[in-house]
């Protein structure tokens, strides 16, 4: 068995952020453990631009910005094993992993990180009716077709759901030469980014479809179209609205899942709603020395916070390791009402003496809107915000002398009025 | 190309006809008009050894359903094929449906099906606590069974060829001459002679008879859509749990599948297009309104996904097996619907004896060998067994498919397996890469560059189920 400080599981932006952070607070022995040949994770097929905005401040392409963390990776005495695929977390930590080159392996870690990422939604999950040919794929699969193996998916392509990565690929699609006839979008909003909508749909002359679905695939073996239809208010396709769209190839962008396969696997306590792990402010999970971050514990909208929290959770890690975790806990748990989907971490531990950020996504769309946080009636943070959609994640945080003055066990309530 | 038989239609019963055929020494031909084996009724159904309680006394639906259940344990041992004997029930819920059950246990007797009992409401609800607490009781049939059918029919072909059956894909049949002592079947892969002819086309059958001139019967295709919920949803129910039967079928089922996940289906709707396994949104309303009143529990986000699949509707109240009136070394073993699975080694076994006494000679091969070795299986071994495997040979050690644990060797192994995967559906079923709840998302891709590569084809060749299906279409700019 194999001895680390910390392995952590996943080497996409997640995982070295995470791993650097730990290094650089002082844990002497880590592993990231990667499934694919290289390290980077998902931005390795993400060609585009508009990452590292935040954290860079200068506009990269996914490649660009893994590569800034692979060279650090690399210059550092981080331990890396590609093409290996963990497929065991035990109760006390100890990380099954198998590769073709080292076999199976067991390491005993005393902190593990989760940075699994996250998986689409299959069209299996949306239980569309009709024939199951060739040319229905997610959005991201696609994109690894044109991208890693460079081969084009259709030609006459219609995209079903507003999701980045869709918009992404209705883009991608058409600067290969295929045609996008629509993006179809179920909400009566786009769950993407606006800027997404602008410089992937708006500048290419691609209707995007609010509030209307694919109820029927057409074709015996490879795609002829769809029918797409519009939707009432409870999303049920509206009788009469049905049309006929030909095309070879349907991607679909209808959200995204945390993998959380082995978290679930050793018991990990998870949030029904984000389904990745409920988490404290360093975002240590249920299990103790086990922390999670990046999309595997909540989907992100841009990888520049997915870093920063992955720093947190190197932090946090690092802290468990070299025994200054602070054991004089006393948690306030936190929620989001009137709006507010879900809120991460979901407990803060009073004593961090550390300003705690918290992340939320609200359910729908709104306008000139107030961020009010709460906690036995009493207002910690007030913000007003001119627009809130799904699509972006928002924060708050929360200093710690405010935090210092909370009653322990009772409840941080995030929602939004007007 | 001279047979002794052609058997047409690699579903699951021709490839056990096939298999049963290469225990003598015979040239056998098995042909299959689509990409692989098992790509219509048999890779879209139930996947239930029936006890055999449900067709009527004396019928061959009856006897072969019996016969073919007490063998079906044994072969899937021979044939390396998951099976588990998990036992029915069928609920009642109300005093007419209680009589339904009487009718039901008399009928099994008759039909000599084993231990069969009808039980209270209390140990019903000890058995299956998630059920409606509606139930009153049920028929209790511990011989009931499941098992994968397209491994099964897979595994059979794989075994038939290994015993020197030949077998063809993409060899749709197109007009058969009946000559003196022979037949003449024309197919897109040339001419097949064959002394007699097992016609398996199973919802094609009538099609296939009516080449012969011989129009006796008629198959009507009767859809049936299902439900595939995620694994975690697999311990919900640890019996097949049957609702009453109808007059268009057994009755919709939710049942434990043999990898874990859970099924629910099927409605039943006749169609008229042979080829039309679309799904359609008030059949999956349907199953799912189905589903809650047995388990009310059942939650629908767990769906991972849905398909539809053709039963071979006969239109003489029971299987059509015997020889043709238009010519007696043609063989129908046509409208092979429920309990078709469960009878298939029963009905393979019977047909080979139609054959003998129309006059094939029927000489033993000492060298015949019904054992088949399964394939590795990664995911099921211990640890210890896992590292040998990957010190062995390392393509163990790449996991292919995240949700189902498949590794590359155990896809390379199904690409070159005796009528091994051609396509990606052909992995999928051979090895489940592409099966669980991200459904090919991630896995997709790298199935069809090992295809591509195993192959030797570029990856814009290979198809989702062949023919036209192709994933991709050029290489980018």
């Amino acid at each position: 068995m194999l001895q680390y400080d910390l392995a952590v599981i996943g080497g996409g932006p997640a995982g070295m952020a995470a791993a650097l952070r730990a290094r650089e607070c002082g844990v002497a022995h880590i592993v990231i453990l990667e499934r694919a040949e290289r390290l980077g994770g998902i931005l390795e097929q993400c060609i585009h631009t508009g990452f590292g905005l935040h954290y860079f401040k200068e506009e990269l392409s996914g490649p660009e910005y893994a590569q800034r963390f692979i060279d650090q990776v690399e210059q550092s005495d981080i331990e890396v094993m590609t093409d290996t695929m963990v497929i065991h977390l035990s109760t006390n930590n100890v990380v099954t992993a198998v590769s073709k080159s080292a076999g199976l392996v067991e390491i005993n870690a005393t902190a593990v990180i989760l940075a699994m990422g996250c998986r689409e939604r299959p069209r299996g999950a949306l239980n569309i009716a009709g024939t199951r040919p060739a040319g229905v794929m997610t959005a991201g699969t696609a994109q690894r077709y044109v991208n890693i193996d460079g081969y084009l998916p259709g030609h006459e392509v219609v995209i079903l759901g507003s999701g980045d990565i869709g918009l992404i690929m209705a883009r991608r699609m058409t600067l290969e030469g295929a045609h996008v006839k629509m993006v179809c979008e179920l909400q009566p909003y786009s769950s993407g980014l606006t800027r997404n909508i602008v410089q992937c749909l708006e500048d290419f002359d691609i209707p995007l479809r609010l509030s209307c679905t694919v109820v029927k695939v057409h074709g015996q073996e490879r795609l002829t179209g769809v029918t797409v239809a519009q939707v009432d208010q409870n999303r049920r396709p509206i009788p009469g609205t049905e049309e006929f769209v030909a095309c070879d190839t349907l991607l679909l962008s209808v959200g995204l899942i945390p993998e959380n396969e082995l978290s679930r696997n050793v018991g990990i306590k998870m949030d029904p709603v984000t389904r990745g792990p409920v988490v404290d402010e360093s975002r240590e999970t249920s299990q103790e020395g086990v922390f999670a971050c990046g999309n595997v514990l909540q989907v992100h909208d841009l990888v520049d916070y997915v870093t920063k929290e992955s720093q947190t959770a190197g932090e946090g890690a690092a802290r468990y390791i070299l025994n200054q975790k602070d054991y004089n806990t006393a948690y306030v748990r936190t929620k989001g009402i009137n709006g507010v989907r879900y809120v991460v971490p979901q407990k803060v531990n009073l004593n961090a003496g550390r300003d705690v950020k918290l992340y939320f996504r609200v359910g729908d769309v709104y306008r000139d809107a107030t961020i009010r946080v709460t906690c036995d009636g009493q207002a910690l943070y007030t913000r007003k915000k001119g627009k809130l959609t799904p699509g972006e994640m928002e924060n708050v945080t929360i200093r710690s002398d405010v935090l210092g003055g909370l009653r322990e066990k009772s409840e941080i309530l995030i929602q939004i009025e007007g | 190309m001279v047979y002794d038989v052609v058997v047409i239609g690699a579903g699951v019963t021709g490839a056990l006809i096939a298999r049963e055929l290469s225990r003598y020494d015979l040239k056998v031909a098995l042909l299959e008009k689509n990409n692989d084996a098992a790509t219509e009724t048999s890779k879209a159904n139930s996947a239930i050894v029936h006890a055999g309680y449900d067709a009527k006394e004396g019928t061959l639906k009856a006897r072969l359903n019996v016969h073919g259940a007490k063998m079906m344990g044994s072969l899937c041992e021979d044939l390396s094929v998951p099976y588990r004997n998990i036992g029915s029930l069928v609920l009642a819920f109300n005093e007419e449906e209680m009589e339904t059950l009487h009718t039901l246990l008399e009928r099994g007797q008759k039909n000599g099906v084993p231990k069969l009992e009808i039980i209270s409401q209390e140990r019903l609800h000890e058995m299956e606590p998630n059920v409606s607490k509606r139930a009153r009781g049920a028929l209790w049939a511990p011989t009931a069974s499941i098992v994968c059918p397209y491994e099964l029919t897979i595994a059979a072909v794989e075994n038939a060829v290994v015993n020197g059956v030949e077998f063809f894909r993409n060899c749709e049949v197109e007009r058969i001459v009946s000559q003196k002592d022979s037949f003449s079947i024309g197919t897109p892969q040339g001419t097949f002679s064959a002394s007699y002819i097992v016609n398996a086309a199973g919802v094609h059958a009538d099609e296939v008879a009516e080449m012969i001139g011989d129009r006796s019967f008629r198959i009507t295709p009767r859809r049936g859509e299902y439900l595939v919920m995620d694994k975690n949803m697999g311990s919900l129910v640890s019996h097949v749990i049957f609702q009453c039967p109808t007059k268009m079928g057994k009755g919709v089922l939710v049942s434990p599948t043999v990898d874990g996940n859970l099924l629910a289906g099927p409605n039943a709707v006749d169609v008229e297009d042979k080829y039309d396994t679309s799904t359609t949104v008030k059949g999956l309303q349907d199953v799912q309104e189905y589903v809650r009143y047995s388990i009310p529990t059942m939650k629908m986000n767990d769906v991972i996904t849905s398909f539809a699949g053709l039963r071979a509707h006969g239109d003489q109240g029971d299987f059509i097996i015997g020889p043709s009136e238009y010519n007696s070394r043609f063989i129908h073993v046509a409208g092979i619907e429920s309990p078709g699975l469960t009878a298939s080694p029963a009905t393979a076994e019977f047909v080979v004896e139609i054959l003998k006494k129309q006059g094939l000679a029927l000489q033993e091969r000492p060298e015949f060998t019904p054992v088949r070795k399964g394939p590795v299986r990664f995911h099921q071994l211990t640890r210890t067994q896992q590292r040998e495997l990957i010190a062995k040979d390392p393509a163990y050690g790449h996991i292919v498919c995240r949700c189902e644990t498949v590794t590359e060797g155990e896809i390379r192994d199904a690409i070159r397996a005796p009528a091994g995967a051609r396509d990606v559906d052909g992995v999928k079923r051979r090895t489940r890469a592409g099966m669980g709840r991200c459904q090919g998302g991630f896995c997709g891709a790298k199935v069809v560059e090992i295809l591509s590569r195993e192959l030797g084809v570029p990856e814009n060749e290979i198809t989702k189920f062949g023919g036209k299906s192709n994933v991709v279409y050029e290489k980018t700019k």
